[in-house]
């Protein structure tokens, strides 16, 4: 059977998604063709609202409400702007504002390094970080990357990058067991992690 | 009637890892048995799942796979050895995920080799340990490509095939070997070798690791051989690699740093 032109574009369109095979992709899709739901219309609405409505914060990296210079945190005063934590991902922020026992700010890195898929230092936001260190004002960096083969690659390139500056640089590393990811640690698990935060050298 | 085997044990290195699904992980791995192939470790991104525990590339495991529709399923694994100097050293990390990106882009999924397997476990316990990483690697390489049978003639020139002498010949990757230096000067594409460059991949070639390894190279010999393996070996693969880009790079910023 030959699929109509716009039910296979929006199975190729969910079979690009991380995790969804063209199984899924189909059954997504043939689900959403149903009209007895208004989740298409509302669907739309929110896709074309993701692009237009956020935009990223230009201090930390993390994600916004578009026409914002700036991300809740970094304009917030509530906040201890001395103390700066690195992330790979925006999750990774929302995994551990979850805990409520952060009180500084955050650095987005947009992933990690990885030399076998060809993730470079450049591809990340670390030369932004590190003129963000030398504008003053930060005493001490916590490195959350994921305890995987890819954030300890990222955390030792960091370290190289930042050791020059005379800053305090801490690791996440303790009570998060190698390979998990950082947006799955638990609360209590992710406040011990911050408390025991080791320093790196 | 005949029952396919549903659960298996298999000696196996990580190559790479990605997420996939919700909350598991696609390994690739290299095993004794069964040659490369790609296991799913269910909810092995979450801190508490004790199957995927911390399996990670370099990793030297054990794993129980069952066979699942299209890939296989990781039901145990048990860790042997991690190389935790890798997770603590950029550069044996950048060297190690080179060899690990090599043997991956030269092999297909289930084709069986355990001689490769067991150059892949010594080579990265040789980066892990404080051998001469750049000795490691191009003695790895050439290792690599007996196995593979891209063993590059060294011996005699492969136009006239008269024995080559003691002095700069050519080297083509087309041909894959040496020329003297009557035929490398009019063949295109050959490139000029030092005589001492020749004289360490011969000795690479013909020995032990032990006895390799016993050579020190001279800084300009050891250049001379990454660019020239980097051509032969993207020539063979038809594609570039990533982790040469970023073991460079990698290099650079660590002496800028010191
Ligand atoms: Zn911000
Ligand atoms: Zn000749």
């Amino acid at each position: 059977m030959l699929i109509p032109a716009p039910i296979q574009r929006l199975i190729d369109a969910f079979s690009r998604l991380p995790g969804v095979g063209p199984k899924t992709a189909s059954r997504l899709t043939f689900y959403l063709l149903r009209a007895e739901n208004d989740l298409a219309p509302e669907l739309s609405q929110a896709l074309a609202e993701l692009r237009a409505g956020t935009a990223v914060c230009e201090r930390c990296f993390n994600i916004t409400v578009a026409g914002h210079q700036l991300c809740p945190i970094c304009a917030s005063d509530e906040r201890q702007s001395a103390l700066i934590c690195v992330v790979e991902e925006p999750l990774d922020v929302i995994a551990l504002e979850r805990t409520g026992g952060y009180k500084g700010l955050y650095h987005v890195l947009g992933g990690a390094l990885s030399p076998i898929e060809g993730i470079g230092p450049e591809d990340l936001k670390i030369a932004e970080l590190v003129q963000r260190l030398q504008g003053g004002g930060v005493e001490e960096i916590i490195v959350a990357t994921n305890p995987s083969m890819e954030g300890d690659a990222t955390a030792m390139y960091l370290q190289q990058q930042i050791a020059p500056l005379g800053l305090r640089l801490t690791r996440l590393a303790r009570g998060l067991p190698m390979g998990g990811d950082l947006e799955y640690a638990d609360q209590n698990t992710l406040l011990r992690a911050i408390a025991g935060r080791q320093n790196m050298d | 009637m005949p029952r396919e085997a549903r659960s298996l044990r298999v000696q196996a290195i990580v190559l790479k890892h990605s997420d996939f699904g919700e909350a598991d992980r696609l390994l690739t791995v290299y095993t004794r048995e069964l040659g490369k192939l790609r296991a799913i470790a269910k909810g092995a991104r979450k801190p508490r799942s004790r199957k995927g525990g911390h399996v990670e590339p370099f990793s030297d495991v054990s794993l129980q796979l069952a066979k699942g529709s299209s890939l296989y399923i990781v039901s145990q694994a048990e860790v042997k050895e991690t190389h935790s100097i890798l997770s603590e050293n950029l550069v044996a990390l950048s060297y190690a995920s080179y060899v690990v990106e090599l043997l991956d882009k030269f092999t297909y999924d289930e084709d069986v080799n355990p001689g490769l397997f067991r150059l892949l476990r010594d080579t990265l316990g040789r980066l892990a340990s404080d051998a001469d990483a750049q000795m490691v690697v191009r003695y790895y390489e050439l290792r690599l490509l007996d196995l593979l049978g891209f063993r590059p003639e060294l011996q005699q020139c492969l136009i006239c095939e008269k024995r080559i002498q003691p002095e700069d010949q050519y080297f083509s990757i087309q041909k894959g070997g040496v020329l003297c230096p009557e035929c490398g000067r009019h063949e295109p594409g050959a490139d000029p070798i030092s005589m001492q460059a020749l004289k360490y991949l011969r000795h690479f070639q013909r020995s032990a690791y032990d006895e390799a390894a016993r050579a020190s190279l001279p800084e300009s010999v050891k250049v001379e051989l990454e660019t020239l393996m980097d051509h032969y070996l993207t020539y063979l693969l038809e594609r570039s690699l990533n982790s040469p880009r970023f073991l460079r790079q990698v290099r650079r910023d660590a002496q800028q740093a010191d």
